[in-house]
């Protein structure tokens, strides 16, 4: 997997979530998104479905598999990768 | 920013976001959620943030099912909604579109400080602290509400703002 996708990801998380004071390197590849880690909320997870799509063209029709791929950036990349067009 | 006629915080000649942000460090909070917030929220929510730090308003607020939030605006939430139409040329922000009510400026303080009692969001077409007023009396009348934090926040479509807030009790 592409470290440069994660670190892509997290960059791209920042701008779009508006995560204020946070940089690449706070965020750990392999921490929770939601919860106790990075925090995320519901409208959060709303926004990285907008993102995969504008930037990776993948649209998410199975919410199951939406959860998965949101655990963490790691989940996120390897998703991306299987996924992209 | 005033507080009962005293300077609480200044910071001339800067754009609304530079503002806004220079007074939620002022505040020294962990509130993460502040920098999602349309700009009319963020105006609301450090305006009783402000008004809730001081100790002795605090004590009296024990009982936050009996606290209500009863504030007015004009412009609604126009700036939010602009900013949301932006996005709807592509895929429109989930983000932002939370943030086209101008009550949402009563549902955020509500979150952050645990209040529960009745909220409301008036758009005045002038300010009008009498209809406040008024309407904030007969609530404490009926019994169900001890205290309300009332008064305009506003923030309109060319980057005018202003926020007059204070708690009205028994």
């Amino acid at each position: 997997m592409s470290i440069d996708l994660r670190e892509k990801l997290k960059g791209e998380l920042i701008e779009q979530l508006n995560l204020e004071d946070i940089s690449p390197a706070d965020i750990e590849s392999s921490a929770a998104l939601f919860g106790d880690g990075l925090g995320l909320d519901s409208i959060d997870a709303l926004e990285i479905i907008v993102l995969l799509e504008k930037e990776y063209g993948i649209k998410i029709s199975d919410p199951s598999a939406g959860k998965e791929a949101m655990a963490s950036i790691d989940s996120l990349a390897a998703f991306i990768e299987k996924n992209r067009k | 920013m005033l507080g009962d006629g005293d300077e609480l915080f200044s910071l001339a000649g800067e754009e609304f976001a530079v503002f806004a942000k220079a007074v939620y460090k002022s505040l020294e909070i962990d509130y993460p959620k502040f920098y999602k917030m349309s700009n009319m929220c963020k105006l609301g929510f450090l305006a009783s943030e402000y008004l809730l730090k001081d100790v002795n308003i605090k004590e009296k607020l024990v009982d936050r099912s009996r606290v209500a939030i009863v504030l007015a605006c004009k412009a609604s939430s126009l700036q939010a909604d602009i900013e949301y139409s932006k996005t709807m040329g592509e895929i429109p922000s989930p983000a932002l579109f939370v943030y086209t009510l101008a009550n949402i400026v009563t549902g955020e303080i509500a979150i952050r400080h645990g209040i529960k009692g009745e909220e409301l969001m008036l758009v005045q077409q002038e300010y009008d602290k009498e209809q406040l007023s008024d309407y904030v009396s007969t609530l404490i009348d009926e019994g169900n509400t001890d205290f309300c934090i009332t008064g305009m926040v506003d923030y309109d479509e060319n980057h005018h703002y202003f926020a007059d807030v204070c708690l009205l009790g028994r």
